[in-house]
């Protein structure tokens, strides 16, 4: 297990990002830890991109202050940028060049020598699962197999800070699994993981703290555990009653949970014991078309703060 | 020494920049440009590389030896001279000029907004004058080998009077360079395609009417102080000085109109990578 570190890699004080007259990041205060993986939440829009751009030094903030490993991207911004592997969120590989060479002329642009690259393109081909195509240009790989790439990427300079902006987005659910499992060895080994995500599952799995952002401002911060503690409650009861039927079914469940959240295709019944509630709505003779009983999540998590679902 | 080099990590080498001139911009690393764009010029097909060599050997076929008979010999700062040994430095000049144009525009235009190959470039500890000074140099690595192509088809047949015209294929390169950077800064305001076709639009005019191939004294006096002052006509000048051999003071002001382009050109440029990538 990493050592708990208390040292702080990024600090952000009202930090703001305004495109024209458009406020997209608005005045945030946030730090990550040195060793921890930290997660960015929120709906598209959010703010989630642009918060990482300014943090891996490609952008500059407009307003208020940002510390990444000690340092202010204002004056020192190629320093900072050999700290960190950088996943955009959209894939910007070398179209004109293949799956190996893209990967070495990376480590060329840091600076890093052949005789340190060498060994290092092999292993991270092996990381990505991407020998058979090494030769190959990159517009012959899937989506998937180009994500992996642009990961791999990242990891060519040993990075300290990776970060990640929807790292899976893309991928099919064994290749999730298998970067999870990666990210979390990364992990181990001592590297600090910023990343945004719209999985939910993903959130919890990999991140020990998230801020929930929305239109450009933290709602919410904790870890997943923390956050469902304070937003939610223990279990949720999901039913169905035909879209037209559930307004109308609604009113007659006031009162059987913690607190009843009305979506156009469901009604989600917040509280302790889920079967217990559903057994009780069974008895007093309401029947929904179908029913679900599960635990509570980020996404629970979400919409109690906005109002909004995660995924549309 | 080689060893040291194979240990060093990103960071050291980034941290050794720290209180150089430009090290927000300029990590002192162009040369891995070049060596990207020779990894994707391996990769890319010949036909784009012979054809910036051929093009200006047909126009000097056609026209040097199809309207010499018409035009007869020429006069040129009282020397005479065949119409073919007029052409050719103002056909050197104009490949430059076009080689190093498409190089800074089309191309560059492609990787800013399709690719966003720039993107993950300046993602990297590389600043955008590296970015900058790296396509640069691969477009006048491309020009320096036309312009040996060039001479090496047209020496035999005369029409490099002068010994002098050996510093031809450096003045083309450095014609290159000045075209090339102002190039690149000016695609950086490009959006779409419809305006690079503009590109083309300046350039064809450029070309017919700046003397390649014919003299600028053709024209009256107030238009030809304005062609003189265009950059493609102070290109032919200075290689057609170099070629014939009529080297004087004059020459060295065609020098420096480049040199001024050229640094002129590289500040417009960074300054516009920086605003476009990283602001
Ligand atoms: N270059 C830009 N110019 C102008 N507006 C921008 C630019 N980039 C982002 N925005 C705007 O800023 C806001 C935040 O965008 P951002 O990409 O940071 O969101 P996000 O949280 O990453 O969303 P997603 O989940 O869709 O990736 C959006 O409203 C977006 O339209
Ligand atoms: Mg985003």
């Amino acid at each position: 297990m990493p050592t708990r570190s208390t040292e702080v890699v990024i600090a952000a004080h009202n930090l703001k990002k305004v495109y024209g007259d458009f406020v997209a990041v608005d005045s945030i205060d946030f730090k990550v830890r040195k060793g921890e993986s930290f997660g960015l939440l929120g709906p598209n829009g959010a703010g989630k991109s642009t918060t990482m751009r300014m943090m891996s030094a490609t952008m500059e903030r407009s307003e208020g202050e940002l510390m990444i490993l000690g340092l202010d991207p204002k004056q020192d911004s190629p320093q900072i940028r050999a700290h960190l592997g950088v996943v955009p969120q959209q894939d910007n590989l070398d179209g004109e060049l293949t799956v190996a060479e893209n990967l070495y002329i990376y480590g060329r642009y840091f600076g890093l020598s052949r005789a340190y690259l060498k060994p290092k393109v092999e292993e991270l081909l092996d990381f990505a699962q991407l020998q058979e195509k090494r030769n190959e240009k990159v517009e012959a790989l899937s989506g998937g197999m180009k994500r992996r790439l642009t990961i791999a990427r990242g990891l060519i300079n040993q990075p300290e800070i990776l970060m990640l902006d929807e790292p899976t987005t893309g991928l099919d659910p064994q290749a999730r699994h298998i970067l999870w499992d990666r990210l979390f060895r990364l992990k181990e080994e001592g590297v600090t993981l910023i990343l945004t995500t719209h999985y939910m599952d993903e959130a919890e799995q990999l991140c020990d703290r998230i801020i929930v952002m929305d239109n450009g401002r933290i709602m919410a911060e904790g870890s997943p555990a923390a956050l469902i503690a304070e937003y939610s409650s223990k279990e949720v009861l999901e039913l169905r009653f035909g879209s037209n039927k559930n307004a109308e079914s609604a009113k007659k469940l006031a009162g059987y949970g913690d607190r009843l959240e009305i979506l156009p295709d469901r009604i989600l019944i917040y509280c302790t014991d889920a079967e217990l509630v559903l057994e009780k709505i069974n008895h007093d003779g309401m029947k929904p078309l179908t029913s679900l009983v599960r635990r509570s999540s980020l996404e629970d998590v979400f919409l109690r703060l906005t109002g909004r679902t995660l995924v549309d | 020494m080689i060893l040291n080099a194979a240990v060093d990590s990103a960071i050291a080498i980034a941290e050794r920049r720290i209180g150089k001139p430009g090290e927000q911009v300029f990590a002192g690393r162009p040369y891995v440009m070049i060596q990207r764009a020779f990894l994707a010029f391996k990769g890319s097909s010949w036909f784009v590389v012979l054809s910036g060599f051929v093009e200006p050997v047909l126009y000097l076929a056609s026209f040097g030896y199809g309207l010499s008979s018409l035009v007869g010999p020429m006069t040129s700062s009282g020397d005479s001279i065949s119409y073919a040994a007029f052409i050719a430095p103002g056909l050197l000049a104009t490949s430059a000029m076009n080689g190093a144009i498409y190089d800074s525009t089309f191309n560059v235009f492609f990787k800013m907004h399709h690719g966003k190959v720039y993107n993950a470039m300046l993602a990297t500890s590389l600043g955008p004058l590296d970015v900058a000074m790296g396509e640069i140099g691969w477009a006048l690595l491309r020009g320096l080998t036309y312009a040996i192509g060039f001479m090496i088809v047209v020496a035999p047949f005369g029409l490099i009077p002068s010994i002098w015209g050996l510093l031809a294929i450096p003045a083309a390169v450095l014609i290159a360079f000045g075209f090339a950077s102002v190039g690149m800064g000016v695609t950086s305001y490009l959006k779409d395609f419809q305006q690079l076709e503009w590109i083309n639009f300046i350039m064809l005019p450029l070309f017919l009417f700046s003397g390649t191939l014919y003299s600028t004294d053709a024209f009256p006096r107030a238009l030809q102080i304005i062609i003189e002052a265009l950059p493609l006509a102070q290109a032919i000048a200075l290689v057609r000085d170099l070629t014939l051999g009529q080297v004087h003071l004059g020459t060295l002001w065609h020098i420096l109109y480049f040199a001024v382009m050229i640094v002129g050109g590289l500040f417009f440029t960074t300054h516009r990578l920086r605003s476009l990538f990283q602001k």
